[in-house]
């Protein structure tokens, strides 16, 4: 399958050895003649213990991407290697085991957790499955595991009615740490929050990360937060990558007319760095019927006559840091 | 309903010389809701006024009261279980008359709404009707507030269409709803909201909902359009950073009060309430990463907000406060002037 | 975060008070009927002098009286004895019909909505038989399996079987869609698990509700069936069986039918009182306020 896979983000540099490989990754929703096109020749690397953003706006595929590299959606094509194994081809049988590995954290607080059991079923569940702190040991890891995420230990004869978004979110983590996994996707975990709550679970995501030296694949549309927890960020539009870099490059010197638009548009708290610029035009096109060459393009201040014919490759223009765009030669300006 | 009767439902004179200018002068707003539980106040009494032409951001988490300050103002509480108990919001009419809000009947809101207060809403789909073409129900407002004949209001909604930079619009009024993108149906609800040039548009949480760099659009577009329009805006959200793209004055919320009020300026640049300052503190934009590139933790609040009816009886935000001090916990603080126009409900404001 | 959880607010209003007591005391009243019904069931020999069967022709047709509380039938025989021993057989037929149709219709309703695949094939089934008047297909049913008590019963399933499925599979295509489901999913949780810790679980209440409505549409399609001849056999006292024989003499004696009727009546509106209570105590967003 070399074929699906000519868009990596391979640099010169790379040594570090990838937790997790994606290669040439397409997801179709629908069949027939006009699926929709959510993700399209998506390829990268999540190193050990890294925090890799994904960030895009709606329709960008950056949630279908997270889904696909678990196995909770089959790709339509491409491959998601960890370790020594092809998850997007793996029977359901193989990949059992591999969940206790591989986890999630999902962005409405209220949604994952199944109302009718109690906080100590939802999380020893997690534990019988893989069979692991059998008898007596499971009620003992699992006030481990609420005290892990700041919760009271009392707390697990709760229903998760009884608990604000913010508890329920760690819940949500608690259960997915239940299993000790290397690798987690958090989809948009902190989105559903009120800031002063987000702060509280982001601030618990550092911690974890810090002391179980956790991976994770960080998906959001918010740029501030990726900023603040991410090392590596891949930006996302219309199912595509647009540039990939190493967080502080990324938000210093973007280097995509995507990255550089989306830096714009984000609102700054502090009423003297108001941007006079003038915001991105139009809309994102359908996944249905996407523009041809640079799917950026339509709303591209910087396009040419050659960027509707050729799909931009990604190139490495600084150590580490890959954008897919025609231009070389428009100075972006940083926010 | 004349204007003469209109003045008759004219309440008391504004306490402060500002309300003399005010587009709306909101006093001691306090709005109550009977649920199953019982009686819940989420608005404990609300002070703000609004100037013509400006925009006033009102800012607050879930919870804070915010989204029932416009709605007890425009007169849409879910009736009968909510009401407005006490206070007043006086608004002044483009012929000068004052009319109390909290007070007013059902006829004079109906008037009032559209021609001289709007509204526009996080989710415009639900705003919209979905069976009507976006041209007829723009012209629909215009024929019963502006009362032009169907031609005219239709000419009209195009100009409207046209007014909030919607391309194509002769096609567009055609259109409906759901044919339209979030941000389009958000620009749809702008120009149904503002057709009839109303004195006030109040905005709740318009971009939440949006892409930002739609967001960034419609943030543009409103700015544009109050400067040609000229109508006051009571901007609700949670997102600072809109506060600070959109407003000149801003007013947190916290648990159904005010704790601070005045310039974006001021209170963003030199908070003087410990739970504006934790909130600016803990956002992420704010944060940064110490030598080794590891993000340093954030200044979290710690704790929640007291469900409504568990409030302490002092200052509610006392329990999750850095600050407090026991006389904090006795009764509630008022607004302390921190400097002209700006206000902040803590005791200890001289310590931040 | 020590901060309370439990968001519930003091001093609730007067309304609510009258509604929870009200609706406590409607699901006191449903069970104690529901309770009393099964217990004269169980020890129906015992809970009267007389045989059920026992022709006592100089007797036919005497009103109410201290020595026949509910009256006589036209042969004569003690219709208090019929009423509790019909009381065994109405039960007992609604019940098998319940536990029958509730469980090959939760498993039809289960798989139809959380397999594609499936889906199609089981709901044209299901739709095909909803499409019969339930009576209707009950005979037919009963035609071609012969009149007898267990054939009533499996006749009866059948036929009710397509409405909980129709009804689990709606629930099953929402809950499958939520997010916890996904992230047991995600957790490597086998699907047989998924299905009946996830999904049913979130799907009680409709079927419970359902269930009772199945319950006493049951006792009054046996009833029905046994009129026409072709349910359970005329010399077996069902209430069904009582009310159809003794439809000819109801305008000279009206006991002869009021009294398995108000039976039928009775058992029907306390299995939907005693149903409405047990939706609400198995929610558990509502078990605060209950």
């Amino acid at each position: 399958m070399n074929a699906v896979a000519e868009n990596i983000p391979m640099s010169r540099e790379e040594t570090a050895e990838a937790l997790i490989r994606v290669r040439g990754l397409h997801k179709h929703f629908g069949t027939g003649e006009r699926p929709v096109r959510a993700v399209e020749d998506v390829s990268f690397d999540i190193r050990p213990g890294e925090v890799l953003g994904l960030v895009g706006e709606s329709g960008s595929g950056k949630s279908t991407i997270g889904r696909c590299v678990l196995r909770l959606l089959d790709p339509t094509r491409g491959e998601v290697h960890y370790g020594g194994q092809d998850l997007a081809r793996l029977p359901p049988r193989a990949l059992r085991p591999l969940r206790r590995e591989l986890q999630i954290v999902f962005q409405d607080p209220y949604a994952s957790l199944n109302p009718r059991l109690r906080i100590r079923d939802i999380i020893g569940e997690a534990l019988d499955t893989h069979g692991l702190h059998r008898g007596e040991a499971r009620a003992a890891r699992i006030a481990e595991l609420l005290s892990l995420v700041g919760l009271p230990v009392d707390y697990a004869d709760r229903y998760p009615h009884e608990f604000s978004g913010g508890q329920r979110q760690r819940i949500g983590i608690a259960r997915a740490l239940a299993v000790e996994p290397r690798f987690i996707v958090a989809d948009e975990p902190v989105a559903a929050l009120d800031v002063s709550i987000q702060a509280q679970v982001l601030n618990l995501l550092q911690e974890l990360r810090e002391r179980l030296g956790l991976t994770m694949l960080f998906i959001s549309h918010d740029l501030d937060v990726v900023e603040y927890l991410c090392d590596r960020v891949v930006v996302l539009y219309l199912g595509r990558v647009m540039e990939i870099a190493p967080a502080e490059a990324l938000y210093r010197n973007p280097r995509h007319p995507y990255t550089e638009a989306l830096l714009a548009a984000s609102p700054r708290p502090d009423p003297d760095q108001v941007k006079a610029r003038k915001p991105l035009q139009g809309e994102v096109p359908s996944p249905v019927n996407p523009p041809s060459g640079c799917v950026f393009r339509t709303r591209c201040p910087y396009v040419q006559d050659a960027c509707a014919s050729t799909v931009p490759r990604l190139k490495e223009v600084a150590p580490g840091h890959f954008k897919a765009c025609l231009r070389d030669d428009v100075p972006l300006a940083a926010p | 309903m004349t204007v003469s009767t209109l003045q008759k439902t004219v309440a008391r004179p504004a306490p402060q010389a500002e309300a003399a200018t005010a587009l709306l002068d909101v006093r001691g707003l306090r709005t109550e809701f009977r649920t199953d539980g019982g009686v819940v106040t989420p608005l404990l009494g609300v002070d703000f006024s609004v100037a013509p032409g400006e925009t006033l951001a009102l800012v607050g988490e879930s919870g804070s009261g915010k989204s029932v300050t416009s709605l007890s103002i425009m007169g849409l509480l879910a009736r009968p279980a909510g009401r407005i108990a006490a206070g007043s919001a006086l608004f002044r009419t483009r012929d000068g008359a004052s009319v109390d809000l909290a007070r007013a009947d059902d006829a004079t809101l109906r008037r009032l709404r559209g021609r001289e207060l709007a509204m526009i809403f996080q989710e415009p789909m639900t705003s919209l009707n979905p069976v009507l073409p976006v041209g007829e129900q723009i012209a629909d407002a215009v024929r019963l507030h502006l009362g032009l004949d169907r031609q005219a209001a239709l000419a009209h909604a195009l100009r409207m269409l046209e007014l909030v930079e919607i391309p194509a619009a002769r096609q567009r009024l055609r259109e409906y709803p759901h044919q339209m993108s979030g941000g389009m149906r958000q620009r749809v609800m702008i120009a149904l909201a503002l057709s009839c040039e109303p004195r006030l548009l109040i905005a709740d949480e318009p971009t939440t909902a949006l892409d930002v760099t739609i967001q960034a659009q419609i943030l543009v577009l409103m700015r544009k359009l109050q400067h040609e329009l000229g109508m006051g805006i009571l901007f609700i959200t949670h997102n600072l950073g809109v506060v600070a793209e959109t407003a000149q004055r801003v007013a947190v919320m916290y648990a159904g009060r005010i704790v601070e009020t005045g310039t974006v300026r001021e209170v963003f640049k030199a908070p003087k309430h410990p739970y504006t300052r934790g909130l600016m503190e803990c956002l992420p934009a704010n944060a940064h990463r110490d030598e080794r590139g590891q993000p340093v933790r954030l200044k979290a609040i710690p704790g929640q907000v007291a469900a409504p009816g568990r409030q302490p009886p002092g200052c509610a935000f006392a329990p999750r406060c850095a600050f407090a001090e026991p006389r904090c916990e006795s009764a509630v603080p008022a607004l302390a002037a921190v400097a002209p126009d700006h206000q902040s409900r803590c005791l200890r404001w001289s310590a931040l | 975060m020590a901060a309370a959880a439990s968001a519930s607010v003091s001093s609730p209003g007067l309304g609510l008070a009258l509604r929870k007591l009200f609706r406590r005391k409607v699901v006191l009243a449903g069970a104690v009927a529901l309770v009393v019904l099964v217990l004269l069931a169980l020890f129906a020999p015992f809970a009267s002098p007389y045989d059920p069967s026992a022709l006592k022709v100089l007797e036919r047709l005497r009103g109410p009286s201290a020595l026949h509380w509910f009256g006589t039938d036209e042969f004569g025989r003690d219709i208090f004895t019929r009423v509790v021993v019909g009381a065994r057989y109405s039960l007992t037929i609604g019940a098998l019909t319940v536990l029958i149709a509730t469980v090959a219709g939760t498993l039809l309703g289960l798989c139809a909505g959380y397999f594609r695949r499936l889906d199609t094939p089981i709901m044209r089934v299901v739709d095909a038989m909803m499409a019969f008047p339930d009576i209707l297909l009950a005979i037919a049913l009963m035609a071609m399996l012969g009149a007898s008590l267990f054939n009533v019963v499996l006749a009866l399933a059948i036929v009710y079987t397509p409405r909980i499925a129709r009804i689990v599979r709606a629930s099953t295509l929402v809950v499958r869609e939520l997010l916890f489901v996904e992230a047991a999913r995600a957790l490597g949780v086998s699907t047989a698990r998924i299905l009946f810790r996830h999904i049913l679980l979130n799907t009680l209440s409709p079927i419970l509700v359902q269930a009772t409505f199945i319950f006493a549409y049951a006792i009054l399609a046996e009833a029905g069936l046994s009129f026409l001849g072709v349910g359970v056999p005329p010399e077996i006292p069902t209430w069904g069986t009582m009310v159809a024989a003794g439809q000819q003499f109801a305008d000279q004696a009206f006991w002869v039918v009021l009294y398995p009727g108000l039976a039928i009546v009775i058992a029907a509106l306390s299995l939907q009182m005693v149903g409405d209570g047990l939706r609400d105590m198995l929610d558990p967003r509502l078990r605060k306020s209950l």
